[in-house]
């Protein structure tokens, strides 16, 4: 393939002969080292002064051929890598993997299994979320929130750490449930963060959710409607704050999820700000749904049985689940062997990223940050 | 000879008007003195302010609490590498940072921190406040065209724009408070006595138009007064750059803006124009609308218990200071390792002693207090300058400019129009 | 307040205006035309200065070079450099150039001659001027001496403006 800078050719920038005074249109790279395109994308941008003409997402500096590996993993092997995809949200990515196996398998987790799944999959989803507000707002130019969202984090970080000893890449469960019992006193840790949190999450909408230049940045900016969204397959808060109510945990419930009461919080205008309505109501949800899944969480066993050695039947399987950044999923082809013949991720930032040019054409650079960060992308992902 | 020195002390002039070149001399360099330690506090103060507002605690390795942080940083930057970019303008990448430092510097020539601490005062005053101050903006611009790279350049773009856009908001706000100066009237609706008279533009004389009609021009026909003063205070922000407007060096979009492709000392001539200018424009607006060096309530609370009491202030902040330094030197760890940071603590702490007893000396408490009143407002639009950047988002470039022409603008003009029909009709 | 070694500085500012004044006109690059162009305005803001108009150099700061040239600096820069590098800068008129600035060098050396013994002013005292009034007497004449003629100025300008932004807007 030739150098992507140089093969920009739906951009048209190819046109030197430009009049002498009429050379307002820009090129700009922005990435891959750039502070507000969360690691390492790469954005060709095309400005007419401030105004965006077009957008080109350079990919693949974070590629290390997650996929390709797999198949030369044994299923038990491949899980860890799974976790260094979505690294803020470690233990969706695990969960994700573990229930597609465990259907190629034809095991049921036991139910103690999936409530503590539940409990660690949404503990992970409202770490995500926060990280995502912190830099969000950070890229519209608000610093404070990043230290009060990662204040925050930090405790759902400390439970995962007692629970399965990491932090970030945490391998939490295997196929079959999961390896750990919970360790003594669990539940009150949860608890306890959970009455910590609940005022954290109005002090961040103290912080943003009125706050005038918020709004004026936010409203209005990278509009997309729900058949946009539908069409390019974007999924999770994105499309639901584009009025879509489509969520996997209710559409088609995996784990625990058929047992709690919960809602889907959805938006109207598609733009940024409802995003970050919809994220921010999402984050109360996940809290109200660990509230339930703790307070009834059934004694038993946390493993089924699962043989030594995984040697799933021939065929393929497609399990998808609700991460935080939308549905992940994972396409996976046996042959019978103890390594996948074929394995194929559905990354919900990967997906949502195709959408950037659509949101930005036409608004302004301060937009393209600001859409980036909306779309809550994360490169390890996108470019697995 | 003695006679040349010791003559202005006796004049009640400031150095300028008396045509003392030596004493004019001497402020240069007291101002420009003051100006460098008041940046490198404000650099301390900024990061320690924001750091706690951010739950955190800042510097705190390199000296007591991080007091020597801001030295630490001075001397990292000089001896770092002076990078300038292969394509770069060279002669107009070097002058651009000179450019800025100088013109944030000469604002301070009619600053008046006392009715006789400025280095002269002139006819012009304000208008040269605001034209030297205007002449910054063409620093950013010939920084960020020179850098020859697409950020920086953006960065030009949008400042020059913003810049232009907010001096008009600002001329008007400044116009209306000048227009006050010729409103005789006493109090904050005073009748005039007399006829409608003679404005200033001087610095010094707007102080004292102020203290003759006993009334501050921010609560001057309430809430005129204070709605110029608002429109000042918006402007001046984004004249100078920082957040909520600080869209020219927005490093989420533009990495650091105009000034991406600088580095080391150039950078520092930088940081160090931003501080000062933001000083310089505070400056303005306490002279302008909060009394300069007018002391609190000198109407009201009068008299000799009283002058005595708010002469003692200055002392006073700084023994509370001393107080604080004594308190931090007690709390220290206990531990041979804090040996030294604890010792220099404690000496900080006796030098702000030193400084609050010498302050006490009824000389010294006269001249002073002017400077401490004048110094003690503009700490205050400096406190809420790093305020804002802890607590507001970054405009975008459009709103800032509805911001500008499509509010600030027509308001500015309908305050100076009401000032005008009230202060003639009243 | 007596003023301070007058020659010397009227030297340098008008040394500065000339020198600002060549570059303009033989720098290749726009933009350092333009910061020329800048160095002139500010050495006859001093100018002004010495002649006890403070008002005037003040505008002439804030307007030309804080205003002005900044909008002039905003153009130039997105002018492609190296396309203005390439083009004439002298379009070989060497004669009719040179005939006009001999013609003009004449006029002016005429007039100062003639003025010179017209109004043989050496010697006399220099005019008091007002210096520290001098913003409020500009103000009593634009305001009211010269009222209308100030008004229909600016009405001229607020036409010119408005030209403008009809010109320059694609859609209004």
């Amino acid at each position: 393939m030739s150098d992507p800078s140089t093969n920009i050719s739906h951009l048209e920038l190819g046109d030197r002969n430009e009049t002498f005074l009429d050379s307002n249109e820009l090129v700009i790279n922005m990435g891959p080292q750039h502070p507000a395109t969360h690691g390492v994308l790469r954005v060709i941008l095309k400005l007419d002064g401030e105004k965006v003409l077009g957008t080109e997402c350079v990919i693949g500096y974070l590629h290390r051929g997650v996929e390709k590996i797999a198949e030369n993993r044994t299923y038990a092997m491949f899980n860890p890598y799974v976790d260094r995809m979505d690294y803020v949200a470690a233990v969706s990515n695990g969960l994700g993997y573990c229930e597609a196996v465990e259907k190629l398998l034809n095991v049921q987790a036991p139910p103690r299994a999936n409530y503590i799944r539940v409990i660690l999959t949404e503990l992970n989803r409202l770490a995500s979320h926060m990280l995502w507000l912190g830099t969000h707002a950070l890229d519209i130019g608000a610093i404070t929130p990043l230290f009060y969202t990662f204040r925050d984090r930090e405790e759902i970080l400390k439970i995962f750490e007692k629970y399965c000893g990491a932090r970030l890449t945490t391998h939490a469960f295997r196929i079959g449930g999961c390896l750990y019992e919970t360790y003594d006193g669990f539940e009150k840790d949860v608890t306890n963060f959970l009455d910590f949190v609940t005022p954290k999450i109005d002090e961040y909408e103290e912080l943003l959710t009125t706050n005038r230049i918020w709004v004026e940045r936010t409203k209005n900016v990278g509009k997309i409607s729900g058949k946009e969204c539908i069409a390019l397959g974007v999924t999770g808060p994105v499309l639901r704050a584009s009025g879509v109510r489509w969520d996997v945990r209710k559409a088609q419930p995996y784990a625990a999820y058929s047992d709690f009461d919960f809602e889907i919080p959805i938006g109207q205008n598609g733009d940024t700000y409802d995003r970050y309505l919809v994220r921010m109501a999402e984050m109360r949800q996940s809290l109200h749904i660990i509230r339930q899944a703790v307070g009834k969480i059934p004694e038993g066993p946390i493993m089924a049985k699962v043989p030594k050695v995984i040697k799933p039947p021939v065929g393929e399987i497609y399990h998808s689940i609700e991460a935080p950044k939308g549905e992940l999923g994972y396409f996976i082809v046996s042959d019978g062997s103890t390594q996948p013949y074929r394995l194929r991720v559905r990354p919900p930032s990967f997906v949502n990223l195709q959408a950037l040019d659509m949101m930005v054409r036409g608004q302004l650079v301060a937009d393209v940050v600001a859409v980036i960060g909306t779309l809550d992308i994360v490169l390890g992902e996108v470019d697995r | 000879m003695l006679d040349y020195v010791t003559s202005y002390l006796r004049s009640n002039t400031t150095p300028g008007q008396a045509g003392n070149l030596l004493w004019a001399f001497i402020y240069i360099i007291l101002i420009f003195l003051g100006l460098s330690v008041a940046v490198i506090a404000m650099n301390w103060l900024e990061r320690k302010i924001l750091a706690h507002m951010q739950v955190r605690l800042g510097p705190m390795r390199v000296g007591p609490h991080g007091l020597l942080q801001p030295i630490a940083d001075a001397i990292k930057l000089l001896i770092k590498e002076d990078i300038m970019p292969a394509e770069a303008d060279k002669s107009v990448f070097w002058i651009a940072p000179v450019l800025i430092v100088i013109t944030a510097f000469t604002t301070f020539i009619v600053v008046p921190f006392g009715p006789t601490h400025a280095v002269t005062d002139m006819n012009i005053g304000v208008l040269f406040m605001l034209g030297v101050s205007s002449l910054s903006v063409l620093g950013v611009v010939m920084a960020g065209w020179a850098s020859n790279s697409h950020y920086p350049l953006i960065g030009a773009l949008r400042s020059s724009a913003q810049m232009v856009s907010y001096e008009i908001a600002m001329g008007l706000a400044v116009v209306a408070a000048v227009l006050m100066t010729s409103l005789h009237g006493i109090g904050l609706y005073g009748v005039a006595h007399g006829a409608v008279g003679d404005g200033t533009l001087s610095m010094i004389d707007i102080v004292k138009a102020q203290q003759d009609q006993h009334a501050w021009f921010i609560f001057k026909f309430f809430p005129l007064g204070l709605i110029a003063f608002f429109i000042f205070a918006v402007a001046m922000i984004a004249e100078t750059n920082r957040a909520p407007f600080d869209l020219p060096e927005a490093e989420s979009e533009l990495t650091a803006g105009f000034h991406t492709e600088y580095s080391g000392f150039r950078w520092s001539l930088f940081f160090l124009a931003e501080y000062s200018a933001m000083i310089a424009v505070s400056s303005i607006a306490v002279t302008l609308w909060l009394g300069g060096w007018l002391r609190p309530f000198p109407t009201w609370l009068t008299g000799e218990t009283w002058d005595l009491v708010f002469s003692l202030f200055p002392a006073a902040t700084f023994l509370l200071l001393a107080l604080i330094a004594l308190v931090g030197t007690l709390r220290m760890p206990k531990h041979p390792y804090f040996r030294v940071q604890t010792l220099g603590l404690a000496g900080f702490a006796a030098v702000l002693a030193l400084i609050g007893i010498l302050l006490l000396l009824p000389p010294v408490r006269d001249r002073i207090q002017d400077i401490y009143w004048f110094s003690l407002k503009v700490a205050g639009f400096m406190y809420l300058y790093i305020w804002y950047r802890g607590t507001f988002p970054r405009y975008r470039f459009d709103q800032l400019m509805r911001v500008g022409w499509k509010v600030l603008l027509p308001v500015g003009l309908g305050v100076l129009i009401l000032t005008a029909i009230v202060g003639v009709l009243l | 307040m007596t003023p301070v070694a007058t020659p010397f500085f009227f030297y340098l500012l008008s040394g500065l205006a000339l020198l600002g004044g060549i570059l303009v006109i033989t720098r290749k690059n726009a933009v350092h035309s333009a910061l020329a162009l800048i160095l002139t305005l500010l050495a006859l803001a001093g100018l002004y200065l010495m002649l006890y108009a403070p008002f005037v150099a003040g505008v002439q700061i804030i307007l030309y070079a804080g205003g002005i040239m900044v909008l002039f600096l905003f153009v130039i820069m997105l002018v492609s450099i190296e396309k203005s590098q390439r083009e004439d800068q002298f379009n070989k008129q060497w004669i009719g150039g040179l005939v006009g600035a001999v013609a003009l060098g004449a006029l002016f050396v005429r007039v100062f001659v003639r003025s010179k013994a017209l109004h043989d002013l050496t010697g006399m005292p220099m005019a008091q001027l007002p210096e520290q009034s001098n913003t409020q007497e500009i103000a009593v004449y634009l305001y009211g001496n010269y009222m209308l003629a100030f008004e229909i100025a600016s009405l001229l300008l607020l036409v010119a403006i408005i030209g403008a932004v009809v010109m320059a807007k694609k859609r209004i």
